[in-house]
């Protein structure tokens, strides 16, 4: 069983008041995530990334299509006791405190008395949030929030949960933290399934990856396998290599970029035609000596931007619809 | 019903919290105030224009309440985005109406009790300042609980108040949802008007229209029993109890329209 898959996943949406012209959030999304995974949902801004958390959380219905959670439908209130969400930029009730918050929230899943006490206050030391907790929610930064509205999605310790722009309005130490609250989710057994479009962080995170471009998605599948197949090149670092060497290297057209890391050492990139053992051949023969040899793999960056420009820009449903 | 408590203590909490219950200082200041200048006016009647005043009073500020509060109960949650955190919790999003509805139908019920007590304790006093020989012209006593039933129907009318702003406001704007729920507040006190619509009017389609208006629009005036009251004339006991439960009947209507126009809702 998946832990989130979606069938045709559709949203459109009527702008304009006099005459409303359709607009497609969401295109016939299909996905599946699997149970234990971290999974990254990416895209750039107006994607359809918070459509498709919405969706999925039932803030929105969809248009056609569908979406299970473990199994059940999203509609099921049974599945809510069994997963978290982080809202993008959450906002809580500003009257109350942090701790008042997560005490009214572990109510609804039907916490009480000293337990749900108990859960509170460790949810809010593992989010970092100390003696802020009996301070009213509208005297919080924004991060502050963040880290709120992370401890609010796990009140319940969800087997699936979703964030949506975890990292939003976070400082360098709060991500660290965060990623690795993550990872500890996931070394327990709990499924992520987050949203960004900060890609470091869905690279240092995520097993697997969808990339969504205007409302369709564009790319999925495993990390590794997306820019594994993606290898640009090579990179060679070597030794001892002279000026006349470098030249002729140059010249004959195999040696894309040569940056100087000191002395005669220079680190050289190939282009993925070039055979790395032939050119090391001949700058070995000239006195040079290899000190490592890479494969130059496109990041997620290279393979985000490059996905997102291939995308198509329209979302009018004329565009669209097959 | 656990959830729907669980909502409705945190929206009385938000009363709390917002200052709300400040009203009864208010409430308690121009009851004590109004007392002591009539005392100085008038003699005799001060007892009955302080009965007529305070039970106008706990109407007015309970009204206003159950309006300005009323109107922003689901609009604050959906424009301020904090139902994105609520609704992914297990609840549904009737229990979510209902749990916001009972939630301030308990700061009405705290509000209109507290405003009795301090009405009934000012009555009180102002009995303590007259001879036996005034007391006994007097109608009813000062402290008489027959004023009771006009109150128990100001908080059924309350109740229908806050029903009505919060339909409005599971659809509207807050300024909208304000002026609808005082148009119909205020149509409701003429509905009388409404019936006898066909004896002003020769138009046939005018007068069904008036009527069938009649029977749609919810009947305020039934609610308004202070006069009887405060002159101590009887109010039958079937009346109390059948127009607070036309009071209730038309809330469970009125919540019954909000859970199904909420629950088709897309948060955007």
């Amino acid at each position: 069983m998946d832990a989130i898959s979606t069938e045709s996943l559709t949203k459109h949406y009527h702008i304009g008041f006099w005459r409303p012209r359709p607009y497609v959030a969401l295109d016939a999304l299909s996905l599946s995530v699997r149970q234990g995974e971290v999974f990254g949902f990416l895209g750039p801004n107006g994607a359809g990334k918070t459509t498709t958390l919405k969706l999925l959380m039932q803030l929105i219905y969809p248009t056609s299509g569908r979406a299970e959670i473990l199994g059940r439908p999203v509609g099921d209130v049974a599945v809510r006791r069994r997963i978290g969400y982080l809202p993008e930029n959450p906002y809580f009730y500003d009257y109350l405190t942090a701790e008042e918050l997560l005490e009214y929230f572990g109510g609804l899943f039907g916490y009480s008395g000293a337990d749900r006490h108990k859960r509170v206050g460790t949810l809010l030391d593992e989010v970092g949030i100390g003696a802020e907790r009996r301070l009213q929610l509208r005297k919080f930064s924004k991060g502050m929030l963040q880290r709120v509205g992370i401890a609010q999605a796990l009140i319940n310790d969800p087997e699936v949960v979703f964030f949506d722009e975890p990292m939003s309005g976070l400082d360098p130490l709060g991500r660290r933290e965060i990623r690795q609250l993550i990872l500890k989710l996931r070394d327990r057994g709990c499924t992520v399934f987050f949203s960004s479009h900060v890609l470091s962080d869905a690279e240092a995170l995520c097993s697997r990856v969808a990339v969504l471009a205007g409302g369709r998605l564009v790319a999925a599948g495993d990390l590794s396998e997306l820019l594994a197949f993606q290898v640009r090149g090579w990179e060679l670092v070597v030794n001892g290599l002279t000026d006349a060497a470098l030249d002729q290297a140059k010249a004959s057209g195999r040696v894309t970029q040569a940056t100087a890391l000191g002395g005669q050492r220079f680190a050289l990139e190939l282009p993925l035609s070039v055979v790395p053992a032939d050119l090391l051949a001949g700058l070995t023969a000239q006195g040079a000596q290899l000190v490592s040899i890479n494969p130059v793999r496109e990041t997620l960056e290279d393979f985000f931007v490059r996905q997102i420009g291939a995308a198509p820009k329209d979302r009018g449903l004329g565009e669209v619809a097959r | 019903m656990r959830i729907i408590c669980h909502v409705a203590v945190n929206v009385f909490k938000e009363s709390v919290r917002d200052k709300v219950l400040y009203n009864l200082v208010a409430f308690a200041s121009l009851l004590i105030a109004v007392s002591y200048l009539l005392g100085q006016l008038t003699a005799g009647q001060d007892v009955k224009i302080v009965k007529d005043l305070g039970l106008a009073a706990i109407a007015t500020f309970g009204l206003l309440i159950a309006v300005f509060i009323g109107i922003g109960l689901v609009w604050k949650e959906v424009e301020r985005r904090s139902i994105y955190g609520l609704l992914s919790k297990p609840i549904r999003r009737s229990e979510f109406i209902v749990g916001k509805y009972a939630g301030l139908a308990l700061t009405l019920l705290v509000n209109v009790v507290v405003m009795t007590v301090v009405f009934y304790a000012v009555l009180a006093y102002l009995n303590t300042q007259f001879p036996a020989a005034v007391r006994s012209a007097w109608p009813a006593p000062a402290t008489d609980p027959g004023m009771l039933p006009a109150i128990v129907l100001i908080f059924v009318e309350l109740l229908l108040v806050t029903a009505i702003a919060l339909f409005f406001s599971t659809f509207s704007s807050p300024f909208l949802s304000a002026a609808l729920t005082v148009g119909l507040w205020v149509i409701g006190h003429f509905n009388a008007d409404l019936r006898n619509f066909e004896a002003v009017v020769e138009s046939r389609p005018a007068a069904y229209l008036a009527r069938g208006l009649y029977y749609l629009l919810p009947n305020f005036a039934a609610f308004d029993i202070k006069t009887q009251v405060v002159h101590a004339l009887p109010v039958p006991a079937a009346y109390v109890v059948t127009t607070a439960l036309y009071g209730l009947l038309y809330v469970a209507l009125l919540l019954t329209g909000a859970v199904v126009i909420f629950s088709r809702r897309d948060f955007k």
